[in-house]
């Protein structure tokens, strides 16, 4: 399944026109210890840019930001007994929400795994 | 010779090798361990002496009758007296050492303060008594804003904030009132990157949207951005000055004209007035509004972290919308409290509200005045001359042992601001800052203001002595040493503290907020 | 100057090795226009510390304080007895010049006594967490209000009658600038609170309905029914208790249904102090703990393994979530929290419930008493130990009376609700276990005296 990521270190997997979205491996080892996740409900609508979903570590709370408009249709339900799944495995099953995508022309802004590593580099 | 020692005393000196031993009781000599009251006693007992009721309960009650206690040990007096005795032996205090955190202000309580403000006739007064039977209770108040007002050379001044946060918003909230009154809905406040976070918050909750401002390379708000972002839409500007960086801001004139040319109003974050109190005046730069912190410039005990105390003074611009009630000294000299039933007979229709019940934290008030009548005048301005003196010692003592981001750019203020440039790969602030502890001192403010990486922002107060602060001074070298040079000791301190790092991963992840001790199943 | 340990000498090295030949060098960067040349003209200089214990003893010596006169006020503000060994524990250097535990490793002090007192609290209330205090009964309340509007993403809070007018004048404050509609309407002299008048008012916009218990006229609402209403429109319960000694007797509010308790500590351990500092408290369902304001102590573990405590949930405030904290709140009420924690440790839920049954059992003597007195009649059918009498005439005028015949006899509803002229007869009285017979008398006596 194509994977794309963002500049803020989202990433986001689609599967037709459902997305799969979670911050990458990079993203958590500078957050830290992960120890909450305030996930988004599912029916609610985002547009690419919102922060439908935030992270806290012990002394930081960042916004994740929407890659792509679209509906929330789930959560991940197993970050609320162990957000440490974030930190774990931030690229499979520290996964944050999915969602339905409005306009899947947005994606073609994302960068791929190449080009991502490449900007990582760079920081 | 008489009896060869029948007791069979005889003192000895004994090895000097250090022991790494496990006692018994788990306390080691004075470093004591104390559990929970509620693993001392089960609930049921009592350590007070009450006298029977006398008489059943209102047949009316039954229906409202607790059923059980609450499940609460009470412990005897000793037990008590004991327990927070070494539970206090647990804590450091400013009466221990130096407690240099930067925004703080953690100056000498004096002891004065605590025995006026037990007086009776100020400790035992109900705060709805007839007035006429607490007058002088309203005169101490009423002299208190005086002095604020004075110090400050503004016209009035909000008592009843209960502390530097609610005076924010309380100064925040006469803005609004005043763009509401002028029929202007302005919804921009402009804030420095390096502001305090409770100012973005208070803005946020007063319904504002912020906007950051920058700062130039010499820790200052940059004025000609400033001046750019002005407009019909910014309500104005939320200040600190001295700002977070320990650094005057030298535009603040030029800011608070061109604000109000802009038709917005300057509110000052006074957390660091410290530095200028008694020597200069933020009403003579041109501010609208400025909370004090008693608890930081005037004393009063941080106590573990509260009670504190924000008094707002207000411009002429500003003061008609300050909230009720307030202390107004009449044509006969008596002080009489205004509140909401007597506000527009005594001119102050305008209030925006009122922000608490009661007027205000009056043992706060009778330290604090103690405090000012005992320094006076000339004693303030000592005061703000000492801290910054002190600050500008520790400053330049540290040349070359810690990156001073801004020390380039002429004296600090109050605090003297470092990063956490120059450390070895791997050392952070933090480290520095456990190290500090087991050199027997309270850390300094650590990762704040955020414009400054690893920032470590040093206030010693004026109340700390030469000698004290060559002994800080001395420990700081010396970590900072141990820091550029990556001492693996460093990662794990502190080591002689009565606890080691705690894990507050552990604490976010799985909160543990009570004792379930007799609920676990 | 006595608080200063600069002397002429030590400033003098000091500038030297700064590199200043003044301190006035050290102030460059204040605008010459600004910086005063001596210091402020007009106010006094120092003084010695005899100076400001005369200065200060003369100006409470002016007031009549409530020990030195027969005392039955309450509203909000409670007189209880506090052990000798509170103020001596709360004065230790350790405790009183302590900063807020943000480094616990020495600060252990600090944080247990935070953790015992949420403890505490929270088994007082009858809830599951509570907090480490706000600064007072009114913010707590208002507080409240602002979470539930969080949780249940709803703008229309509905204050019951019996809501202290100065919380109400708090929230309503507060209200004009979040946009929270509130639905509140004065008290009026009845004998039972207004359940029915409270449950009509809640409907599918609601986000919590507020109910002061007991409430302002010292009755005692029916917080069972009213929870259950709430939750059936998906509003919550917030109860406010001003008198925590009353809980020693009365039902917890989280026992009814509450899910949210806050309420004013100042009467255990912290005094009356003329109106502050006080000593907010704020409990919860742990379901809501991530909406709580304020500081939170949790239990966690040193590098060693051993038991400790520290400051936790902190993502919820201020210095870190600035504009989307859960507060603007910093400073807590921190050394009030530990005054009510020792107090409340000494008396234990046991003594709390003795406590209670003699404020209680004086309350019934005061009121049968003035029950004696000419043209007055007790309100209420049920109290704890705060009840409304009704006068034949104005007590606001009555109570002035009194002090003038040094009986410090209750609080009018006058003042409290200045522009209420049907509630211009109520006198608010309190009770403690400091009330003696004498004192019952003497109101008795100084009431009949001013009705005459």
């Amino acid at each position: 399944m194509p994977r794309y990521f963002t500049e803020d270190h989202e990433w986001i997997e689609v599967d037709g026109d459902t997305g799969t979205v979670g911050i990458t491996d990079y993203a958590q080892s500078q957050l830290g210890d992960i120890t909450f996740v305030e996930l988004p409900e599912a029916g609610s609508a985002v547009n690419k840019g919102d922060a439908p979903c935030v992270v806290d570590s012990v002394k930081a709370a960042s916004d994740v930001y929407a890659p792509v408009s679209g509906t929330v249709t789930e959560s991940n339900a197993a970050l609320e007994g162990e957000p440490e799944l974030v930190n774990n495995d931030a690229e499979t099953g520290g996964w944050l929400f999915r969602l339905t995508l409005s306009d899947p022309a947005e994606l073609d802004g994302l960068m791929d795994k190449a080009a991502y590593d490449e900007f990582v580099k760079g920081l | 010779m008489s009896g060869v020692n029948a007791s069979g005393w005889r003192p000895e000196m004994g090895s000097a090798e250090a022991a790494d031993m496990a006692t018994a009781s788990g306390d080691k000599g004075l470093m004591l361990e104390e559990p929970l009251i509620f693993e001392l006693a089960a609930p049921g007992t009592t350590g007070v002496d009450i006298d029977a009721p006398g008489a059943q309960p209102l047949a009316s009650l039954g229906k409202f009758l607790r059923k059980d206690m609450a499940a609460l040990p009470g412990l005897s007096e000793p037990e008590t007296v004991r327990h927070y005795t070494r539970l206090s032996r647990q804590n450091y205090a400013i009466d221990l050492g130096p407690f240099p955190l930067g925004s703080c202000t953690m100056k000498h309580n004096p002891r004065l303060n605590e025995k006026v403000a037990r007086l009776p006739g100020f400790a035992d007064v109900h705060p709805l008594a007839p007035q006429q039977t607490v007058s002088g209770a309203l005169e101490a108040i009423n002299q208190l804003a005086f002095w604020l007002i004075e110090l400050t050379g503004m016209h009035g001044v909000a008592m009843s904030p209960k502390a530097g946060a609610h005076g924010e918003l309380c100064g925040v909230l006469c803005i609004k009132a005043a763009l509401e009154a002028r029929g202007e809905d302005r919804k921009v406040l402009l804030v420095p990157e390096s502001a305090h976070g409770t100012n973005p918050a208070t803005a946020a909750f007063a319904g504002f949207t912020i906007e950051n401002i920058p700062a130039t390379d010499e820790g200052r708000v940059d004025f000609a951005a400033l001046e750019a972002r002005l407009g019909p839409d910014v309500a104005g500007v939320m200040i600190t000055n001295p700002n977070t960086c320990g650094l005057f801001e030298r535009d603040m004139k030029r800011i608070g004209d061109a604000v109000h040319a802009a038709g917005g109003y300057v509110y000052c974050d006074g957390a660091n007035f410290n530095a200028i109190v008694g020597k200069v005046r933020p009403g003579d730069l041109g501010i609208d509004a400025m909370h004090i912190n008693l608890h930081k410039t005037f004393s009063t005990p941080h106590g573990g972290g509260g009670p504190g105390s924000g008094p707002v003074v207000l411009s002429e611009a500003l003061s008609p919308f300050g909230p009720l009630p307030y202390t107004a000294k009449m044509p006969d000299g008596s002080v009489r409290l205004v509140e909401e039933e007597n506000a527009t007979e005594m001119g102050h229709s305008q209030a925006f509200g009122r922000m608490a019940a009661f007027h205000g934290q009056m043992g706060m008030f009778t330290r604090a005045l103690a405090y000012i009548l005992s320094h006076g005048a000339d004693g303030l301005k000592q005061v703000a001359e000492d801290a910054v003196l002190n600050a500008n010692y520790v400053l330049r003592s540290l040349d070359g042992e810690l990156d001073a981001p801004f020390g380039a750019s002429g004296p600090c203020m109050h605090e003297a601001l470092f990063s956490d440039a120059n450390l070895a790969e791997g050392f952070s602030t933090l480290d520095i800052a456990k190290g500090l502890i087991d050199e027997g001192f309270h850390p300094m403010t650590v990762y704040f203001p955020l414009v400054v990486h690893g920032a470590m922002l040093v206030e010693p107060t004026e109340t700390e002595s030469k000698a004290g602060l060559d002994r800080f001074i001395g420990s700081l070298r010396s970590l900072a040493r141990r820091a550029r040079q990556g001492d693996p000791a460093l990662k794990s301190a502190p080591h002689f503290a009565p606890r080691r790092r705690l894990d507050e991963t552990q604490a976010a992840r799985k909160p543990v907020l009570a004792w379930k001790g007799d609920r676990e199943a | 100057m006595r608080y200063l340990p600069l002397t002429g000498a030590d400033r003098a090295e000091m500038l030297g090795v700064i590199g200043a030949a003044t301190v006035d060098d050290l102030f460059v960067d204040v605008p010459a226009e600004a910086r005063l040349p001596g210091p402020i003209a007009g106010l006094p200089m120092h003084a010695s510390e005899m100076a400001v214990e005369r200065h200060m003893g003369a100006l409470a010596a002016k007031n009549v304080s409530a020990g030195s006169a027969p005392f039955f006020l309450g509203a909000g503000a409670y007189r209880h007895h506090v052990p000798a060994s509170v103020d001596h524990l709360i004065q230790r250097g350790e405790f009183l010049t302590a900063y807020t535990p943000y480094q616990p490793e020495i600060a252990q002090g600090t944080l247990q006594v935070l953790f015992e007192f949420q403890t505490q609290v929270a088994r007082l209330f009858g809830v599951e967490v509570a907090n480490a205090s706000m600064y007072d009964g009114s913010t707590a309340a208002w507080e409240a209000v602002a979470m539930a509007g969080r949780i249940t993403k709803r703008k229309k809070a509905v204050l019951c009658r019996g809501l202290h007018p100065h919380y109400v004048g708090t929230v309503r404050t507060m209200a004009k600038f979040t946009g929270d509609v509130i639905d509140y309407r004065a008290p009026k002299l009845e004998a039972e609170p207004d359940t029915a008048g409270v449950i009509s008012a809640i409907d599918g916009e609601t986000s919590c309905v507020v109910v002061q218990y007991p409430d302002i006229l010292g009755r005692i609402p029916d917080l069972a029914a009213i929870a259950e209403a709430a939750h059936a429109q998906g509003a919550l319960l917030v109860a406010v208790v001003t008198e925590p000694v009353a809980l020693g007797l009365i039902e917890a509010p989280g026992n009814l249904g509450a899910d949210i308790v806050v309420g004013e500590g100042q009467s255990l351990g912290v005094g009356l102090q003329f109106g502050g500092p006080y000593l907010g408290l704020f409990g919860c369902r742990e379901k809501f703990v991530r909406q709580m304001p304020g500081r939170l102590c949790g239990e966690t573990v040193d590098a060693e393994g051993k038991r400790g405590y520290v400051l936790t949930l902190s993502t919820r405030e201020q210095h870190i979530r600035r504009e989307k904290a859960t507060s603007n709140i910093c400073t807590n009420a921190g050394l009030c929290a530990l005054a009510f924690s020792i107090h409340m440790t000494l008396l234990g839920g046991e003594g709390l419930g003795q406590l209670a049954r003699v404020s209680h059992a004086r309350a019934q003597a005061a009121a049968a008493r003035l029950a004696r007195v000419p043209g007055v009649t007790v309100l209420n059918h049920a109290y704890v130990n705060e009840f409304t009498v009704i006068l034949p005439g104005d007590a606001r005028e009555a109570v002035r009376a009194m002090a003038d015949r040094f009986v410090l006899g209750g609080v009018s509803l006058g003042r409290l609700y200045p522009d209420a002229s049907d509630l211009a007869q109520g006198l608010l009285v309190c009770t403690s276990e400091l009330t003696t017979d004498e004192d019952i008398e003497a109101l008795g006596a100084a009431l009949e005296g001013v009705l005459a």
